[in-house]
């Protein structure tokens, strides 16, 4: 498959959160501004492509009845790394993403795209397929952040940009999460429905 | 005594591991669809997550910390978290077939759910000690349970008889009632734990 094709599956057509409808938790969570969701969705697509890139390199060594634990060991040793380096080198997005940046070891998207795709594919493709999923996950996440802290807080990029003083705050409370993400996934089935 | 109960009321009802933390949202919305199957989901996640803070509670105090390995939490607790979900699957598969007819297909699911492994993090982080923090397990567990199972009632309505535009079927209009009720939910924010 070409890189533009494969692109627009993992972004658009078979987006993972807007399409597949996985990995809801972190979306939810760590959309209420620009920087937290795009620091969210880079962490997270760093762990799945390596995760990727490992477990289609031991594929076939891992005994089939263990490897739903063998590649939940990987993926935590990945995200063990990623909470390090973030904590050390980016301690502010480290502190208000907190809990949930440990917590991408329980993201679906990484466990599934790793029983999907990386089990039975070669490392080459399975790394590219860790690209564009994490890529549509960013993607979904920064759609998310975008509208919610403009609703919510008023500004564009973490406070860069005001643009009106008195936001809906219930925007980036936990309520205004659920809604933003109704609606745009409403959206998306209505657009897909249409392309077809 | 006063910290047991505030823990078990800050756990239920404000700050709701779903509606106020986005914790366990897979399993919310997966099977939600009938209130029995909601009720079979919530057991099975209480259940396993009592264990589970009990269990990463002693390896984190008596392994973890003495050994200065408290990096490996992430992969410690995880790896706890799987194995018990298996031990507990085989030990009711063996001696209470009843209850591994009503848990049993929730229990594989159980694993990745990330109320389980946030509720272990959740422990340390804020230094429970071992009744605190099976308390604040069961309790989160049992705050899951009542909101999938409100959630659960709300939805089997909404397939029976709702107006709403077409493209809203299924998981939009869903995500739109839970965001009513954590609005709900956000009335319990004003209540003052003594």
């Amino acid at each position: 498959m070409s890189l533009g094709k494969s692109l627009k599956e993992g972004l658009v057509t078979n987006n993972p959160v807007l399409v597949q409808l996985i990995g809801m938790c972190p979306t939810l969570a760590t959309s209420t501004s620009v920087v937290n969701g795009i620091g969210m969705g880079l962490s997270a697509t760093a762990v799945l492509i390596c995760s990727n890139i490992v477990i289609s390199l031991l594929r076939k060594i891992i005994p089939n009845k263990v490897r739903i634990a063998a590649y939940i060991t990987v993926i935590a040793g990945f995200v063990t790394m990623v909470d390090l380096l973030l904590q050390a080198f980016i301690p502010s997005l480290s502190a208000s993403l907190g809990l949930f940046i440990p917590l991408i070891v329980v993201n679906c998207i990484i466990l599934g795209r790793a029983e999907a795709f990386a089990s039975k594919n070669s490392v080459g493709a399975s790394a590219m397929d860790g690209l564009v999923m994490g890529l549509g996950f960013t993607f979904a996440l920064v759609i998310m952040s975008v509208i919610r802290e403009l609703l919510g807080a008023g500004t564009i990029g973490g406070g860069a940009i005001t643009v009106f003083s008195q936001p809906a705050t219930i925007m980036i409370l936990p309520a205004g999460g659920f809604l933003t993400l109704g609606f745009v996934i409403a959206v998306m089935q209505k657009l897909l429905k249409k392309g077809e | 005594m006063t910290s047991i109960l505030s823990i078990s009321l800050g756990a239920i009802l404000i700050n709701n591991f779903i509606l106020s933390q986005f914790l366990g949202c897979c399993p919310f919305f997966g099977v939600s669809k009938k209130i029995d199957t909601a009720v079979g989901m919530g057991m099975a996640v209480t259940f396993v997550m009592g264990l589970a803070s009990a269990a990463t509670w002693l390896v984190n105090t008596f392994i973890l910390v003495p050994l200065g390995l408290g990096y490996m939490q992430t992969v410690a607790f995880i790896l706890i978290i799987a194995t018990l979900v298996q031990f507990v699957e085989m030990f009711l598969m063996k001696s209470m077939p009843a209850l591994y007819q009503a848990l049993g297909i929730f229990l594989p699911l159980i694993t990745t759910n990330c109320a389980v492994l946030g509720v272990a993090l959740q422990n340390v982080q804020n230094s429970y000690n071992f009744l605190e923090s099976i308390v604040y397990g069961i309790t989160g567990g049992l705050g899951f349970t009542l909101s999938i199972v409100l959630f659960a009632s709300i939805r089997e309505r909404l397939a029976a008889s709702a107006d709403y535009p077409k493209c809203f079927d299924g998981f939009p209009i869903a995500l739109v009632s839970a965001s009513l009720m954590a609005m709900a939910f956000l009335g319990f924010s004003g209540m003052k734990i003594w």
